[in-house]
């Protein structure tokens, strides 16, 4: 038993049957800390991305053991999948993934309201997290009228809404330009600290290693390496 | 917020949206006419029976409705009337003559003959003329509504019934038969030399109770009284007659089977619809799963939009119903909408609705949240 907020030991993740079966994950072991930003980089196709999955319970390991927050998921079924991920994980997507129709604090708000938390309440802690990626004054604004920027920090709020143990980002920057890429990267190092999150970014984009404080190198489905950047690479 | 993002998703859906709740009030309008025809048919069906406010009916056995009885053989009178608790018992000639329009051609008719003094069933509605005229020589009494189909054009015009000529004396007003066949009263005498039945003959008993009287006492004791023919309360006399016309002629299937066609066709659009709006959406289903919505969260958002859709499509479906009702309000054609029907409709339109989100919900339970990262 470690402090780990996600644990993840010999996960295997086998895609396809016969002759088209691909292994895409191939006997994984990676801890996600609380308070530290990790980046999940490699090449395309080397599986970063159904990692990623993986840790937050949206694909089933074909093998091995995941434990999110203590809890161990390998036999839960769908609905309870899904509990494990609104309890313990918050999701940053590439494409931001907002609900056209809602306005900014309404997308946030979304996330609490299938938590089942009282709308007034609700409502309160949307804002907050709005006002902590820094655009309160967007909070009735729709998707249609924000900038990338902007929309990737509502979907930062969503995620953090919660108040999740982990909070899994896929590419975050990758639709961005630099400068608002380095805000987004900067705002999720801030949250991992401040909120004692763990925070999985799979990238990559370079801009993103200042804020890293720690870099797994993922490649044909397995970890080849491991580093943080101000201390000694461990290479594996 | 459920109830939110369902609205704005259908509202999203533009025109489709708006070809939706058509559809709905449409196949619901449709639904109206047919159950308020059918609401309509059965009232008139036994418009003739509850007008007669009898306690109880003598007919001949194997009568199937207040239009179609034989004759009696006259005697049942005089019995109904010395048995004790009877305060009075009126005679009834009902049948169909031939009518001569006076420019030529002639049309069947259905005779009502009655004691235009006392009974309820002499002519009402009164809009021309004197009821009580009935009783002068050849006197006939026509509804306003049947003057073209008579080829008469109003009070003092001449026609044959049968053999015999007859005179319009005064003009009733919505009294409608659910049949093209137009009722013509008469007096009973007249009536009975029109269909041929001897002098102390009739249709129909109409039997008044003494005050206090126990209906179904009194029904076995005139059972017992009158073995060769049948004693009805008003209620099983318009049972029967309703189960006549609605089920053996057809009709009440017949408009039943309508009603039936709207629900399955807006089912059918409603299903449609949440499905494509579903499937427009089904990123952001994904996007819910992964998030960690429940399946029971996502289903309960479909269900709203097809709440949704179905108080809209009511409300328009309403307002149809409400202006067909008016604009047919003169016709031949009686369509009856009350309030239980409103409430009945009200429920199936959220039924039908319900029953419509189901392909939506077996899309969304299959729904794979990995689509999230699917680039």
């Amino acid at each position: 038993m470690t402090d780990a907020a996600v644990e993840a030991r010999g996960i295997v993740k086998t895609r396809g049957q016969g002759a088209g079966q691909i292994t895409a994950l191939k006997g994984i072991d990676l801890a996600l800390m609380p308070g530290e930003l990790t980046l999940l980089m490699g090449p395309s196709g080397s599986g970063k991305t159904t990692l990623l999955s993986v840790l937050g319970c949206i694909l089933t390991p074909t093998m091995g053991s995941i434990t999110i927050a203590g809890r161990a998921t390998r036999d839960l079924d769908q609905e309870e999948r899904a509990e494990v991920r609104r309890s313990h994980i918050g999701f940053v997507f590439q494409t931001y993934n907002l609900f056209p129709t809602l306005t900014a604090k309404e997308n946030v708000q979304l996330v609490l309201d299938i938590r089942g938390t009282r709308a007034d309440k609700a409502q309160r802690i949307a804002a907050n997290a709005l006002a902590a990626v820094g655009i309160a004054d967007k909070a009735a604004s729709f998707p249609r009228d924000m900038s990338g920027g902007e929309q990737q920090r509502v979907a930062i709020a969503r995620a953090l809404a919660g108040s999740p143990s982990v909070i899994l980002a896929d590419e975050p920057t990758a639709a961005l330009d630099g400068c608002t890429g380095r805000s987004v990267m900067s705002l999720l190092a801030g949250i991992a600290k401040e909120r004692q999150s763990a925070v999985l970014a799979v990238t990559h984009d370079p801009r993103t290693i200042p804020f890293a404080d720690r870099i797994v190198h993922i490649d044909d489905g397995c970890i080849v390496s491991e580093e943080r950047p101000q201390s000694t690479s461990s290479p594996r | 917020m459920i109830f939110t993002l369902g609205l704005r998703n259908l509202f999203h859906g533009g025109m489709r949206f708006v070809a939706t709740v058509v559809g709905i009030a449409f196949s619901i309008m449709l639904v109206m006419v047919q159950l308020g025809l059918y609401q309509g048919f059965a009232q008139q069906v036994t418009s003739m029976i509850e007008r007669a406010d009898a306690d109880l009916w003598v007919v001949r056995s194997g009568t199937k409705s207040f239009e179609e009885a034989s004759l009696l053989s006259g005697r049942e009178r005089y019995r109904a009337l010395v048995t004790p608790g009877v305060a009075s018992v009126e005679t009834l000639v009902v049948g169909h003559a031939e009518w001569r329009k006076p420019n030529g051609g002639s049309v069947t008719i259905t005779l009502i003959g009655s004691d235009p003094q006392r009974s309820k069933l002499a002519p009402w509605n009164v809009a021309e003329g004197d009821a009580a005229d009935l009783a002068l020589t050849a006197a006939v009494v026509i509804d306003r509504f049947s003057l073209d189909l008579l080829g008469v054009r109003g009070r003092g015009d001449k026609a044959h019934i049968e053999d015999n000529m007859v005179r319009v004396v005064a003009l009733t007003n919505g009294i409608r038969s659910f049949t093209t066949v137009p009722y013509v009263f008469t007096t009973t005498e007249r009536a009975r030399s029109y269909v041929g039945a001897a002098s102390a003959q009739s249709t129909h008993l109409v039997v008044h109770l003494a005050a206090g009287a126990d209906v179904a006492a009194m029904r076995a004791r005139l059972v017992a009284v009158l073995p060769d023919d049948e004693v009805l309360t008003r209620a099983e006399f318009a049972a029967r007659s309703r189960a006549h016309w609605l089920s053996s002629t057809g009709a009440g299937v017949t408009l039943l089977a309508g009603a039936v066609l709207g629900i399955i066709v807006g089912t059918v659009i409603v299903a449609q619809t949440l499905y494509a709006s579903t499937k427009d959406h089904l990123g952001e289903f994904a996007t819910l799963r992964a998030l960690g919505s429940s399946a029971g969260w996502m289903h309960r958002v479909i269900f709203w939009q097809a709440i949704i859709s179905a108080a809209i499509g009511y409300g328009l479906a309403s307002v149809g119903g409400f202006v067909i009702v008016r604009s047919t309000s003169g016709t031949a054609l009686t369509i009856v909408i009350t309030a239980e029907l409103m409430f009945i409709l009200l429920l199936v339109t959220i039924g039908m609705c319900i029953v419509s989100a189901l392909g939506a919900i077996a899309k969304v339970v299959r729904i794979d949240p990995a689509l999230v990262f699917v680039r």
